[in-house]
């Protein structure tokens, strides 16, 4: 390989590499790095439309004043504090019981419980939508088995409204996130499982003392994967509530606001870009959390 | 039921087997309910759906009718086509590239520039949409498919799949082709892409499903009833003042049709590419 310390073939070596990354770079360039920085720049303006002028801290100021800021915030946080760990729990269960030896239908399980991955999220909201209606099929069926005595107004009233949209989100990612776990699980030993069985170690407790700590670093990686996702909640709850996050605001999100700011009204550029360097920070605090717990991993 | 009170092992062991069964079934049929229940309601008129009937009815021919007036279904369906279909292969060409550079020719600038494209992946969209708009207003492009395709191709999370794979990739192919005088592309295009295939089909497959359910970007760009989505068509139809949802159900079959399609021919791909990011 003492060719390789010769001017040429660094070079050839050089040109390669630059041409091969070259479009994928340029692309990132213009349509991620060069707007990261733009809306920072812009959240620092305030005006209507295109008539910006600079603000200072001024929009940080309106934030804190802010009342649908501020619900948008802690529906937001509510989202992803209470399905997320509902979802995950969820998830390492049927994906536990989907790993047991000599499971019939195994496939087609699987198969069924994964299906909600493939709906859009736009259909998959339209569909909850006309299923929780006032005198829908899901009322009429829990009235039926006797579990509510009247009609459940899940798009009408605030608290409601919360449950529909935590419902709706765990639905379509359970499975998404089953299958993250039954991939682990298949690459851990059934014989430690047996073993276990053997000494008459109870299924929960397999469950929790064997299960849950073998799959610690799969379980942190989903749940702060997902924990990302319904930061940027905005398809459900537009479906579902006519882009208004209703009703009240009871389920309005960040990236709703920042829309309705944007394109609902005449734009707040600057203020919506403001909001949205909230998204920005509770992500990076997340994704850092993730970089440090992978780094202790390994 | 004696047998109930003092559990032999076996009725121990059927037990939790039940349990689990009962359990699995539930969730299987919680998952796949939507699914029938739109496939039902495509045969309802609007008022049966709200009042929640399970069976099937009559009105299916005059929904589909209705879609059909009510939408210009080729064009929409060419507009869905066509966005995702160049998106995908854009996306696959560029990301590929990448992920072979970035893996073949090492140096310590390009590691860098590759934490630099991993870092992108943390930035969410929403801080990204307001300059993305106004970039576009100024050249033009605001109500075009090149608008919606332009931001999308470049994807930190696809060249990253790609680069992890490529890790796969047999050297001594590569240092086979060099010594009987194949340039770089060539190596790529006529070694690298077939013997990868499996990689390319996963990513096709997940930018491809992307593609075709994106929403919150073709929302703001797509203004105009010519070169609206599938996606947008269903929204808009389900977010009227007294939504037909007949004519709803329609349109969400027609916008579930080619994933659900995808996903059923190629399952081992899609759950592949799904699990990349885990390797």
């Amino acid at each position: 390989m003492a060719l390789a310390k010769t001017g040429g073939l660094k070079r050839y070596y050089d040109v390669n590499g630059w041409l091969f990354i070259a479009p994928a770079l340029t692309l990132i360039g213009i349509f991620l790095i060069y707007p990261i920085f733009r809306s920072l720049f812009l959240s620092f303006y305030s005006g209507k439309g295109m008539m910006l002028k600079f603000a200072g801290f001024g929009n940080i100021t309106r934030l804190a004043n802010d009342p649908v800021f501020l619900k948008a915030l802690i529906n937001t946080t509510t989202f992803f504090v209470i399905q997320v760990p509902i979802m995950i729990v969820l998830a390492l269960i049927l994906a536990s019981l989907l790993n047991m030896d000599r499971l019939k239908f195994a496939g087609f399980f699987r198969t069924a419980i994964f299906l909600p991955c493939v709906a859009s999220l736009v259909a998959y909201s339209v569909l909850f939508k006309s299923m929780f209606s006032v005198d829908g099929v899901i009322n009429q069926a829990l009235m039926a088995i006797g579990l509510i005595g009247m009609p459940i107004g899940w798009l009408t009233e605030p608290f409601w409204a919360k449950v529909l949209v935590i419902l709706a989100i765990t639905w379509r990612w359970t499975g998404y996130n089953m299958i993250f776990y039954l991939a682990a699980l298949q690459n851990i030993d059934k014989s430690i499982y047996e073993a276990a069985r053997i000494d008459g170690v109870p299924a929960w407790a397999r469950f929790v003392h064997l299960t849950i700590p073998m799959l610690k670093p799969v379980i942190l990686f989903t749940t702060i994967i997902s924990t990302i996702g319904t930061i940027q909640l905005f398809d459900e709850v537009y479906n579902l509530t006519e882009g208004k996050g209703g009703p009240a605001d009871a389920t309005i999100t960040l990236s709703l606001y920042i829309y309705n700011l944007t394109f609902r009204f005449m734009p707040s550029f600057g203020y919506a870009a403001t909001v949205s360097y909230v998204i920005v920070l509770m992500v990076a605090v997340l994704s850092f959390l993730q970089f440090y717990a992978a780094r202790e991993r390994s | 039921m004696t047998q109930i009170a003092t559990p032999s092992p076996r009725v121990r062991r059927l037990l939790p087997e039940t349990a689990t069964y009962i359990t699995l079934s539930i969730a299987a049929f919680v998952s796949v309910f939507p699914f029938l229940w739109m496939l039902i309601s495509s045969t309802n008129t609007s008022i049966d759906i709200i009042k929640g009937k399970t069976s099937f009815g009559a009105a299916f021919s005059t929904n589909v009718v209705n879609f059909f007036t009510q939408v210009d279904v080729p064009l929409v369906f060419w507009n869905s086509a066509k966005v995702s279909i160049l998106t995908t292969l854009l996306t696959i060409a560029v990301s590929s590239l990448a992920g072979y550079g970035f893996e073949m020719f090492r140096s310590k600038m390009r590691d860098r520039l590759y934490a630099l494209v991993l870092l992108t992946l943390m930035v969410p969209f929403a801080a990204l949409m307001i300059p993305l708009f106004m970039m576009m207003g100024r050249a033009g492009l605001i109500n075009t498919h090149i608008g919606i395709l332009l931001p999308t191709i470049a994807s930190a999370f696809i060249i990253f799949y790609f680069r992890q794979s490529t890790k796969a990739f047999p050297t001594e192919l590569r240092d086979a082709a060099k010594v009987d005088g194949l340039k770089e592309w060539q190596i790529f295009l006529y070694i690298y892409v077939p013997v990868m295939r499996s990689t390319f089909a996963a990513a096709f497959v997940i930018i491809f499903m992307t593609s075709w359910n994106n929403y919150l970007w073709p929302l703001i760009v797509l203004q105009s009833n010519e070169t609206k989505t599938i996606t947008l068509v269903v929204s808009s139809l389900a977010s009227a003042y007294y939504p037909d949802f007949g004519v709803v159900m329609i349109g969400t079959i027609l916008a579930t049709l080619p994933t659900l399609l995808v996903f059923f021919i190629m399952q081992r791909q899609f759950v592949a590419g799904m699990l990349g990011s885990v390797k």
